[in-house]
Parts: C-alpha cells; sequence; structure tokens
C-alpha cells in the first residue's frame, strides 16, 4: 500500500487500515488525504502544493476579478506599463494584461489536466496489462511503443497538432475543437512514455505474492490487472501523473506560443508570450506576464513531484 | 560483440522504418491541401486536377510512400512544394546551422552539468549545492521560450551584450558571428544542464553511500581518488542514459530555440514547412530529426555497451 513507504520526519507513520466496508468513494478520498498529509511532511510539497492550489484558484474565480472583458480593446493605452488603470500594462491592442492572464489560466489547465488524464489512463491501461501479459504481446506492444518514442516529443506534438486541424468534427464547436486537439495531441505523446513506466511497475509487482495467490484462486485477468497491480502502482503512478502534468503545461505552451494552440481572441499563455515578442525590447513586461504565469505553475507542479518522490522514496526521473 | 552491434544497427532500422511509415500517414492527411495551397484564392476543380496529375497526388498512397522511400535511400528528399527546390540542397545548409548550435549546447552544457552535479554530491546540503537545486528546478520548469526571453530582456535589452536575433546572413556559416550564438546556446543548455546535474547529483550520492566506496576510503585511498576512480565513474552509467534522452529533447528544444531567436536552422524551417503545408518537406525535416533521434539513441547504447561489460552479455 501506498502508506507503508517511510516519511522523512520522525513523526509517527501513518498506519494503513485494511478498510474494506466503506464505499471506494471514501476510502479514495482517505488515500489522497493520506497523500497530501505526506506531502506536507516534504519541503518540497510544503511549497509547491500552496502554489498549484494559487493557480487552481485563479483558473477557476479570477476571471471574475478580471477589471476588463479580456478581449477588450483600449486603443488609447495600447503596450504600456504597469499602472494604476491597468494594473499589469497592456498589449499591443490595449487589451489589459491582468484581465488576460486571469482568463487564460483555465484553458491552459483544463487543457493539461484532460489531456494527460486521458494519456494516464491510455499509457497505464496498457503498460500494465503488456506487462501482465507479457510475451510476444508484450514484445510486440512495447515495439511500437518505443517506435512512437522515437519521435523527440515536441517534433510528434507538432505533428499530430498541424494534423488535427485538417479533421473537422461537426459535432463540436469551433472553440472548443481546437481545445480538443491540444487535449488529443498531450494524450498521444503520452501513451507510449507512460505505458513503458507503468509497464515496468508491473513487472516488478506481477512476481509478488498476492499476485500469485490471486492467480491460483483463479481469478480472471482483467481482476487481477486493475483490482491487484493498478491498486499496488499508486505511488509510481502519482510521481508519472505529477511529472506529465508538468510536461503537459510546457506542451501546452509551446505549441500557443509556436501559434499551433488556442486561436485568438481568446487568450493562451504560450501565444500571449509569442506575440509579446516583437515588443520585447521596448516592452519587456508584455512578455514577462505569462511568463511568470507558466513558470510558476510549472515549478509548483514539479516541487510536488519532487515532494511525492521524496514521500515514497523512489528514484529521481529521468525527462522523457 | 559483434551480434551485440548487429541487432542493435537492425533494430535502428526497423525504428527507422516505421518512424517513416507514421510520418508518411500523418502528413498524408495534410497533402489534400498542397494543391489548394498552391492555388490559393483562384482554384477552380479543374486546375486543381491538374496541379494534383503535376505533382503525382493523384496516385495510390502505398505507391507514393514507396516512391517516395526509394528516394530518401537515394538521398533525394524530393521537391519542396513552395519553390520548387531540391529539399537536399534546401536542408543542408539549415542542418550544418542547427549542428553547431546544438554541438556547442552540447559540448560546454554537458561537461559543466557533470563537474556541478558532482561537486553538490560531495558538497551534499551545502550552500552551493541548495542554489544550484534551486536554480535546475526552475531551469527544468521553464519552457525554452520563457528563457529565452528572459535571456533576450536581460543580456539584450539592458545590458546590451549580445544581439537579441540570430539572423544569419545567406550562404554565411553562424562560426563567423559566434555572439550570436550564445543566447540560442545558453537557452538550450538551460533544461539540459538542469536534468544532466540533476541526475549526476543523485547517482554520485547513491555510489558515494555503497560498501565497495567504504572499503575502498577504509583502506587508506585518498578521498580524490576514491571519488574520481571508483564512485563517479560507475555513477556515469545512468548519467549516459539521460545524456540520451536528452539529445531527444533537444531537438524539441532546438524547433523552439530558432523560432524564439530567428535563427536559421532546421527547427525554424520545419516550422515554415507546417504553416506553409509543404507536405515533402515537413516529411523531410521530420525523418531527418527522428532518425537523429534514432541515430543519437544508438551511439548511447554503444558506448553504454562499451563502458559496461555486463550489458553485452544480454
Amino acid at each position: 500500500m501506498a502508506t507503508v513507504a517511510r516519511t522523512p520526519d520522525s513523526a509517527p507513520t501513518p498506519v494503513a487500515i485494511e478498510d474494506r466496508t466503506s464505499a471506494w468513494p471514501v476510502r479514495a478520498a482517505r488515500a489522497v488525504a493520506r497523500e497530501i498529509a505526506l506531502l506536507l511532511r516534504t519541503p518540497s510539497g510544503r511549497i509547491g502544493l500552496p502554489l498549484i492550489l494559487i493557480h487552481v484558484i485563479i483558473a477557476t474565480i479570477g476571471p471574475m476579478f478580471a477589471p476588463y472583458p479580456h478581449t477588450e480593446f483600449h486603443l488609447e493605452h495600447r503596450l504600456e506599463g504597469p499602472s494604476a488603470d491597468f494594473l499589469l500594462g497592456t498589449d499591443q491592442f490595449g487589451r489589459d494584461l491582468l484581465s488576460r492572464v486571469l482568463s487564460g489560466a483555465s484553458s491552459i489547465i483544463a487543457m493539461s489536466v484532460i489531456g494527460s488524464i486521458f494519456g494516464l489512463v491510455i499509457g497505464t491501461s496498457i503498460g500494465i496489462a503488456s506487462g501482465y501479459k507479457g510475451g510476444m504481446v508484450d514484445e510486440i506492444v512495447m515495439r511500437i511503443m518505443d517506435a512512437f518514442m522515437s519521435f523527440p516529443a515536441l517534433l510528434l506534438a507538432l505533428l499530430v497538432a498541424t494534423m488535427a486541424r485538417e479533421w473537422d468534427f461537426p459535432v463540436l464547436s469551433a472553440q472548443f475543437e481546437e481545445k480538443a486537439f491540444i487535449v488529443l495531441t498531450i494524450a498521444v505523446v503520452f501513451i507510449p512514455r507512460v505505458a513503458r513506466v507503468l509497464r515496468s511497475a508491473a513487472l516488478q509487482i506481477k512476481e509478488l505474492e498476492f499476485v500469485q495467490s490471486a492467480r491460483l484462486r483463479g481469478e480472471p485477468g482483467w481482476y487481477i490487472v486493475f483490482r491487484e497491480i493498478l491498486p499496488n502502482t499508486a505511488p509510481v503512478l502519482g510521481v508519472e501523473a505529477s511529472v506529465r502534468l508538468s510536461y503537459a503545461i510546457l506542451l501546452a505552451a509551446s505549441l500557443g506560443f509556436l501559434g499551433l494552440g488556442v486561436q485568438p481572441p481568446s487568450p493562451d499563455w504560450g501565444r500571449m508570450i509569442g506575440e509579446s515578442q516583437q515588443f520585447i525590447v521596448t516592452h519587456p513586461t508584455y512578455a514577462l506576464v505569462p511568463a511568470v504565469g507558466i513558470a510558476t505553475l510549472v515549478i509548483g507542479i514539479n516541487l510536488v513531484a519532487d515532494g511525492l518522490r521524496e514521500a515514497h522514496e523512489l528514484p529521481q526521473e529521468t525527462p522523457q | 560483440m559483434a551480434q551485440f552491434f548487429i541487432v542493435r544497427i537492425s533494430l535502428i532500422l526497423v525504428t527507422l522504418l516505421f518512424v517513416s511509415i507514421v510520418v508518411f500517414a500523418m502528413t498524408e492527411v495534410l497533402s489534400g491541401d498542397a494543391a489548394d495551397a498552391i492555388l490559393g484564392q483562384g482554384r477552380t476543380e479543374e486546375n486543381l486536377q491538374a496541379i494534383r496529375e503535376q505533382l503525382g497526388l493523384n496516385r495510390p498512397a502505398h505507391v507514393r510512400y514507396l516512391d517516395w522511400l526509394g528516394g530518401v535511400v537515394r538521398g533525394d528528399l524530393g521537391t519542396s512544394l513552395r519553390d520548387q527546390q531540391s529539399i537536399s540542397g534546401l536542408v543542408g545548409s539549415r542542418l550544418a546551422n542547427s549542428l553547431v548550435l546544438a554541438g556547442f549546447a552540447f559540448m560546454i552544457g554537458v561537461p559543466a552539468a557533470v563537474a556541478v552535479g558532482i561537486f553538490a554530491a560531495v558538497k551534499q546540503n551545502s550552500f552551493l549545492d541548495r542554489f544550484f537545486s534551486v536554480t535546475s528546478l526552475v531551469a527544468i520548469s521553464l519552457p525554452e521560450f520563457v528563457t529565452g526571453i528572459v535571456l533576450i530582456i536581460v543580456f539584450s535589452s539592458w545590458l546590451d551584450l549580445f544581439p537579441s536575433s540570430s539572423l544569419i546572413q545567406p550562404g554565411s556559416s553562424p562560426l563567423e558571428q559566434p555572439d550570436i550564438l550564445v543566447l540560442p546556446a545558453a537557452t538550450l543548455m538551460g533544461v539540459l544542464f538542469a536534468y544532466i546535474m540533476r541526475m549526476t547529483r543523485a547517482n554520485v550520492i547513491e555510489e558515494l553511500n555503497t560498501d565497495y566506496v567504504r572499503t575502498a576510503t577504509l583502506k587508506g585511498l585518498s578521498y580524490r581518488r576514491v571519488l574520481f576512480r571508483h564512485a563517479v565513474p560507475n555513477a556515469m552509467l545512468p548519467t549516459i542514459s539521460v545524456i540520451t534522452i536528452n539529445i531527444g529533447w533537444m531537438l524539441g528544444g532546438l524547433i523552439i530555440v530558432e523560432s524564439v531567436f530567428a535563427y536559421p536552422g532546421l527547427g525554424r524551417l520545419l516550422l515554415t514547412s507546417i504553416q506553409n503545408r509543404d507536405v515533402p518537406l515537413l516529411q523531410a525535416l521530420a525523418l531527418l530529426l527522428a532518425s537523429a533521434y534514432a541515430l543519437s539513441n544508438l551511439i548511447a547504447d554503444l558506448s553504454y555497451a562499451a563502458l559496461n561489460p555486463r550489458v553485452r552479455l544480454t
């Protein structure tokens, strides 16, 4: 279980109590609460978690506090520095940067979180099932994953994002569609990388006694994969999820910067930086405002990833 | 050993074949638009058909794939749709520029990262160690375009030390103006440096806590000898794999950095090809970048095997 790991402090370790009576949402909530308690014992977690929390608050209620509509032009106030009227200054159309940053937070966070969830769910299922099954199936599945990993992540993302634009889903509204493309791109890039990490975790767990005994009991394959192996990958999965989320934000921001993200007039942090670049010499605050947003968000997530690693004594991760 | 080489190299060939199929299949979705893009506003159904005929776009996909692959094997990357130039000629100087930039970042970044990593491991929990830990975390968390823009603001706008864009006259080499390389290389180096430094530090600390290091210390070897003859060589093995994974990261970073600094390399050409829907050029560049990555993986595998005899047995 996740809670067996030693905590860095000398405080008593929370004991995992076998709890089979409560409904699963209750157990899940307790597990999350335990993780947060563990995380708050590490210095990285104590800084990272509040940073993320601030961003989530900004993303949810921030737009309500935006002083102006984020698309409103103030043509007589173009490219101004911070002032009493425009707290963080304005862009080339005189739009209020504070309002644009506040309204842009939710889209990048939502796209990254949803894209990561898709990538994690599909990648985890493939990785664990493939590792448990072993043999030829495993070999073929992992070769396919390797082939997708032989693309540098950003190159694959560019190809998928460019390609996705060519498709037309009549069901989706145009604005929703372009966000769905970013989500799709993130998921496609993540699936092979998540699958590889979870497969190696599954390979270790499947040799343990409780899996052997489940097999002897005659449990079906799906039961062993989802009820025996999956819950025991929780620490690995937790770290992987936080690492993925930070890459997802970098990826979404990079696509935005290159002009393949959310299209104007929707505010997008990456695109804002891309557009600000031509004014960088005369007007550096324009670039710095969204840059600080991206930086603090990713630093927060990376700190939480470090904290989780520390709490569960997992090794330093290599970038993929 | 020979068998190991043969297996690795044939695996790379299979991977490259697969990569070429994926690249072709993905860009296939775009190619309908190539005729569209050339004609622009004045297109009619007839001249659309004519252009498709002329570009050979009306043949079945597998025929075009084999045709393309045959050309690539013979070194003919096809013709750019946009300006009808041979892609091999177009790519040549851009490839050289990108290699100079990446090579510059790599040659300085990797040794520096390893050195700082060892230093931080030895002086664990000292002020400098914490300083490097924090800076590397920040470097990892910043996308390249943010690092690049911060560097431009500080070193170009405020201090006026280096130019903010790296435009090069066509036909001249970036090596003639090394000052334009500094900021893009520093940007590219940021993430690379941070990952390798973190990894080296973690590995050296781990090795320093092993029994054989304790034995070496107890039998009276000097600390310097214990560190550089025992701990560091062993710590370098996992670091090598991190360095290769970073090459893939760097190839992606190259696309961004070249775009930030208007540096005329492969990455910028790739972005232009995407904007122009120049499918043959996009195919060639994607294949080139993926092959570069696959080759760097091969080199890493081989050097890993050369350093670690145990790998060769499997």
